[in-house]
């Protein structure tokens, strides 16, 4: 990790920060609805859709989007990119924030959820030939692992701490950590690439419920090479966001470069969802299947549109224009998530789904919490890089 | 079960069936069973193998007029636990001429001497139609015709029950042009009750049920206009079909042995009598096979309960249909579940409204920020 990552520092009760904690607040509140009254009370979810919006956007885009860890380490680790380092605590936070709430959301998605303890304990039941077994193994095993790597900054701080208990841990932990850190981040790099292939497979499994236009085989691999895209465009919104608002010079060059990569894979990606439904005669339906042909080129449009602006010098120079591009990305993999875990899947006839408010609320509530943690990580732990004087606003 | 034969025809109880060959359970087993089959409680069936085990079989006077037997080659047929061995421990069954080791004049004497025993109690079952022309010659049995065996049989009989459609309105004898006035029961008998129950043959279970509630309580189940029990002929083929989903789908067979045909599609179309055919096959195994009747094989219902169609339609013509879709008030085939809220969906307009908002706001303001600091630089 770098040694140059410094806290923010700065009040953190500021106005925006009890906003989203009066946000947080009602979601506990419809939260503790959900546990008395039950799922069916406070969701749209039936038997036709078991999974509604909190498994399509807590879980599956919320780990997307927390991603941003597992993207830059590649770049970092496996492609040897020494020059994105100071990317990785942000981002690797960011994936650990998305994935513990991920992990929550489950908790209060699954009806009987006094039993999720046994998924990791209860080996002797487990089906080996399960896709969500395997999801929920690797993505609890994953939120272990991220928070290991967010140890060194909690550790740092504790080690200029006041408590000589918590001083006395650091010190002998940290080296322990830092030497063993090597295999931790070889496991980080395992596990995303096996589950968030995973959330691809388990809906491949859902078979003709699953419109042609996103049945495939390929679902897995779709599923990876989005995420990848998706975690760049996530590391560029955040970083510009958090220079933003905390007044710190803006990374473009940086994000730029990551930017033109995140194109590349892009492009990758249109490339084998083209060729795939080419190849599947299934390309015709991309006219014909009403409103899901719709949100099918709507898929496409956002990605084409943020892989060109990515692939353009001049964006790429302006945080601005980047950020917009980011933003296309982030929409475009959301979609093609929602639409493959809910707008495309019929379970049959007479079903039908929308997120109830509850639920809405919930979900939002979440997104406050994750944004209340990250505020409060990056002001009192070492998280962002480079101890610039504050940038002059114009 | 096999050896049910050996079982006194009178007398012992319950318990005592299991020194004959038929093990009480067995023989309670096979009551309940054949009373389940015709619609009646089990506690009815306990009550017939109580009742037969007293020796209260009633006495069956059987006629055989102008018929083929199949009637009663498919009562003997009922595969179900040596149901045809139980029919004969049930009732006591004194005159039949299929199944009679008697002939001539000790035939002629059993059935005297039945009718003087039983007088007024016993069961008298008719098969086949009766010729009315020139006398009623054209039908004799000791060179008396059928006309004069059934009045005399039926006078002194506690019940009358018309069994197949031959007995019940002429059957195919009756068809034009009826050569020897062939008749039904009924139309001889009038002004008694003449239970009918008619088909080509009838499901046996259907006989068994009138029969049997007669030996054990003495009563008649309700009856339709035409004399059919209302337990077996109460609601039409189409009702219960197994194809009726078919038909609610608008898919048909169109030829023998076209794709549909093969499938399985509704036989309306090639002439199926069902919609307007009063029986229970749709629901009450012929003989308790499953899929062994007309529809079943792939063949259109003939229509074999009704005077007005069997020997009337053609085979291949199709019948009005009174009620082409089920009613309103019938469930739908997907009903719906689950609904979409309009608070929902405008709160989650105004949350996606609002975040896309944000996003254009913030990257305009970077926009801005970005071109003031390079005129500065």
């Amino acid at each position: 990790m770098t040694d140059h990552a410094v806290p923010v520092g700065g009040p953190i009760l500021t106005r925006p920060f009890k906003w989203l904690m009066a946000i947080f607040g009602l979601g506990v509140l419809l939260l503790i609805w959900r546990f008395l009254a039950g799922l069916g009370a406070t969701t749209a979810l039936n038997d036709g859709y078991p999974w509604g919006l909190w498994i399509a956007f807590d879980v599956v885009t919320g780990t997307a989007l927390g991603c941003g860890g597992y993207a830059v380490a590649i770049l970092v680790y496996i492609l040897n990119k020494g020059k994105y380092h100071s990317l990785v605590r942000p981002a690797i936070l960011t994936s650990a924030l998305g994935y513990s709430l991920a992990a929550f959301a489950i908790v209060f998605d699954v009806g009987r959820y006094w039993y999720i303890y046994r998924i990791p304990l209860h080996f002797w039941q487990w089906n080996l030939n399960s896709a969500l077994l395997e999801v929920a193994l690797c993505v609890m095993a994953y939120v272990f692992v991220l928070w290991i790597e967010m140890a060194p900054p909690i550790l740092e701080v504790m080690q200029e701490g006041s408590s000589p208990f918590f001083r006395r841990l650091a010190q002998t932990t940290l080296p322990i950590l830092n030497k063993s850190m090597v295999f931790i981040v070889a496991l980080a790099l395992l596990l995303p690439t096996m589950h968030q292939s995973s959330l691809g497979t388990v809906m491949m499994l859902a078979g003709q419920k699953l419109n042609p236009l996103w049945q495939t085989p390929f679902l897995p691999l779709l599923f990876l090479v989005s995420v990848v895209g998706m975690g760049y465009a996530v590391v560029v919104f955040e970083s510009t966001l958090s220079s933003f608002f905390l007044k710190r010079p803006y990374e473009t060059e940086m994000l730029g470069s990551l930017a033109k990569i995140m194109a590349y894979i892009t492009i990758g990606f249109l490339a084998i969802r083209l060729l795939d439904l080419l190849y599947r005669g299934a390309f015709g339906l991309a006219f014909t299947s009403g409103w899901l042909s719709f949100f099918f080129w709507l898929e496409i449009v956002l990605f084409v549109a943020s892989a060109a602006m990515a692939l353009s010098p001049a964006v790429r120079a302006n945080p601005g224009r980047l950020f917009q591009m980011a933003m296309l990305m982030l929409i475009a993999g959301g979609l093609y998530r929602f639409d493959t875990y809910l707008v495309a899947f019929n379970p049959g006839p007479g079903w039908s789904y929308f997120p109830a408010v509850p639920e809405l609320f919930i979900t939002i509530g979440i997104v406050a919490l994750e944004i209340m943690i990250y505020i409060v990580f990056i002001k009192r732990f070492p998280i962002l890089g480079g101890a610039s004087p504050a940038r002059s606003r114009a | 079960m096999g050896k049910a034969r050996g079982f006194p025809i009178s007398g012992g109880s319950v318990s005592d069936k299991e020194a004959s060959g038929v093990g009480r359970r067995d023989f309670l087993k096979a009551c309940t069973m054949a009373a389940a089959a015709v619609g009646l409680s089990a506690s009815v069936g306990k009550a017939w193998a109580e009742a037969a085990a007293k020796g209260l079989k009633p006495s069956v006077i059987w006629l055989h007029f102008q018929e083929c037997t199949g009637c009663t080659e498919s009562l003997l047929r009922t595969s179900h636990p040596a149901v045809a061995e139980l029919i004969l421990d049930l009732i006591s069954l004194d005159y039949h001429e299929t199944l009679f080791a008697a002939a001539g004049h000790q035939a002629e004497d059993a059935l005297k001497s039945a009718m003087e025993k039983g007088a007024g109690k016993y069961i008298c079952v008719v098969e086949g139609g009766i010729p009315t022309k020139d006398g009623g010659i054209y039908c004799q049995i000791a060179g008396r015709t059928a006309l004069d065996m059934l009045k005399e049989v039926a006078d002194k009989a506690g019940a009358i029950i018309a069994i197949g459609s031959c007995a019940s309105w002429g059957g195919i004898q009756s068809a034009d042009p009826n050569p020897t006035g062939a008749k039904g029961a009924p139309q001889i008998l009038e002004g008694k009750t003449v239970v009918t129950v008619p088909g080509c043959p009838p499901n046996p279970y259907n006989f068994l049920g009138v029969a049997l509630q007669y030996a054990t309580f003495g009563t008649l189940p309700a009856l339709d206009k035409l004399g059919r029990p209302m337990f077996g002929y109460g609601r039409v083929i189409h009702e219960d079909c197994p194809r009726r989903p078919h038909f609610d789908a608008g898919r048909f067979v169109q030829q023998f042995g076209d794709e549909g045909h093969r499938l399985g599609y509704c036989l309306y179309k090639m002439g199926c009598k069902g919609p307007v055919t009063h029986a229970n096959c749709s629901i009450q195994d012929f003989g308790e096979i499953p899929g062994i009747w007309p529809v079943g094989i792939g063949h259109p219902c003939v229509g074999c309960t009704e005077q007005a169609i069997l020997w009337q339609l053609p085979i291949a013509a199709t019948v009005e249909i009174e009620h082409p879709t089920p009613p309103a008030l019938y469930p739908p085939i997907s009903p719906e579940h689950g609904g979409v809220s309009p608070v929902a969906t405008g709160v989650a307009g105004l949350v996606g409204g609002a975040l896309i908002g944000a996003g254009i706001m913030a990257s305009k303001k970077l926009m801005a920020e970005d071109k003031a600091t390079t005129k500065e630089e």
